[in-house]
């Protein structure tokens, strides 16, 4: 459980007090990725079930590693290869995956609210990975994380997220995360790649990157979709760059000294992001990546580690 | 116990310490771990008072066992975890393990398996300020400042002044009657 929640299907509906649970759990799950044996025996004989329709290899491998660390079993199950090609509904495919009695199911779907749908459709935990336009949760809280990480706390920091606003479920797990704890959240990008009266959310809304960047303690630089490139939406992606890719120049420039980078990946390296920058000093990105496990470890420890409140009843009963 | 009577209980296991790992060539190989959090106290202190009798000061580590527990499953809620932190090699060590209270000894059970993923010790002593018996596993402490029979179901309670207690005391709450 996380705090009330049996599922992680977003931040939206955590609190301050619930998504610090998480935060601080994932400390000392840090530290067990440290050590020499980074297996600890906590989830033994539970099994987690990665579910993937949408192709991952940093989410899907992240929750794979973060469930072997626990010693809870893990199953891979992607669209590709599945009977999802054969026609088979996503409840059909669901109902199979319960009966093989996973105590997790980690779900990433093109179509937003699919998990919230199996939540309410099947008996074990779910935890979204990742769906369509709406949350990517553990990726939220795995940005908080790493910020909160590098300055102490969040509170009274600023964070600007540049990019596809309006596709962006990292944007919007961030959104619903970071403001929570105390931090100012600004966005920035083309103006038809951010949501009218997406301010209405807590944050402010920038067409230009130097008033976005400038005195911020982090920036979170958002993957340019290359489907979207040659739509309506962004003419071509040198004209992109030009406006709301970072470079070395631009960084040192308009950047506090002490600012971080963000970005979770894959990167469009010359898109959004130059290489100088994606490597350099600033860069927290592979930071990003060991958090990522720890997070997740977090998640997978909460919802499967207790019985949950019924078999708790039936133990003590 | 009153503070005066843990003092004196810390005192005289660590003179204990001192004796056997003397007699064994160990004393330059010793470390400590405490078991978070009511054996951490315990460890520093004994540390102290080693290091008041040798002038060298043996490295301390801490463990929280909450993901190595056995009954995760009959638990509601998955315990807090707190930090772990052992920063030195194990090898070759002689690991004098500190807990508060040996009960059943699942406790101890569970903190030797996290030890030795952290490496491979010499050998492992453990000290406890107070036994108080009904063990449910093959355990004992090499080390005990009180050993005391309590019924089951009482509760023992160490107050350590380092966890925010306002003086070190051992209580004995009488549990239901079963």
């Amino acid at each position: 459980m996380i705090g009330r929640h049996r599922h992680l299907i977003g931040l939206e509906g955590l609190s301050r007090e619930e998504i610090l649970q998480v935060l601080d759990l994932a400390v000392s799950m840090k530290e067990v990725l440290s050590r020499p044996v980074k297996k600890v025996p906590s989830l033994r004989g539970k099994n987690v079930v990665n579910l993937f329709f949408e192709t991952s290899t940093r989410t899907r491998s992240s929750f794979e590693i973060a469930a072997k660390v626990l010693s809870a079993d893990s199953l891979n199950w992607t669209a590709a290869q599945s009977s999802t090609t054969k026609g088979e509904t996503l409840l059909d495919t669901a109902r199979n995956l319960e009966a093989m009695r996973p105590d997790v199911l980690v779900v990433r779907h093109s179509a937003s609210g699919a998990p919230n749908f199996l939540a309410r459709h099947v008996g074990c935990s779910v935890v979204s990975a990742g769906d369509g336009a709406h949350e990517h949760p553990s990726q939220g809280l795995l940005d908080c994380f790493t910020i909160r990480e590098r300055f102490g706390s969040l509170e009274g920091r600023t964070v600007a997220i540049v990019g596809d606003i309006s596709h962006s479920r990292v944007a919007r797990s961030d959104l619903h995360s970071l403001p929570k704890l105390g931090a100012k959240v600004r966005l920035c990008g083309p103006p038809t790649m951010i949501p009218l009266g997406i301010e209405r959310l807590g944050a402010t809304v920038h067409h230009d990157l130097r008033t976005a960047v400038e005195g911020a303690d982090a920036v979170v630089m958002l993957r340019i979709q290359h489907e979207r490139i040659g739509d309506p939406l962004i003419p071509n992606t040198r004209e992109y760059s030009k406006y709301w890719g970072l470079n070395a120049k631009k960084a040192a420039e308009w950047l506090k000294p002490e600012a971080v980078i963000l970005h979770p990946g894959p990167i469009n390296r010359g898109v959004e992001l130059s290489s100088d920058v994606a490597d350099g000093p600033r860069s927290v990105i592979l930071d990003q990546v060991q958090n990522g496990v720890a997070v997740r470890m977090a998640i997978l420890y909460l919802l499967a580690g207790g019985a949950g409140e019924d078999r708790a009843e039936k133990v003590s009963a | 116990m009153n503070a005066e009577a843990v003092q004196r209980a810390v005192q005289r296991i660590a003179h204990e310490v001192l004796e056997r790992a003397r007699a064994q060539g160990s004393l330059e190989r010793l470390a400590f771990v405490g078991i978070r959090r009511g054996g951490v106290p315990l460890a520093e202190r004994i540390r102290a008072e080693i290091a008041r009798a040798t002038g060298s000061e043996p490295p301390l580590g801490t463990l929280d066992i909450a993901l190595y527990r056995d009954d995760l499953a009959e638990r509601g809620a998955a315990p807090v975890v707190g930090p772990t932190d052992v920063r030195f090699p194990l090898e070759g060590r002689t690991i004098v393990l500190a807990d508060d209270v040996l009960y059943t000894g699942r406790t101890i059970r569970a903190a030797l398996d996290e030890l030795v993923d952290f490496g491979r010790p010499r050998r492992v002593w453990l000290a406890v300020l107070v036994d108080r018996g009904g063990r449910e596993l093959p355990i004992s402490a090499d080390f005990a400042g009180a050993r005391l029979e309590v019924p089951e179901g009482a509760d023992v309670q160490v107050r350590w002044r380092e966890n925010g207690d306002a003086e070190d005391s051992v209580v004995v709450r009488e549990g239901r009657k079963p």
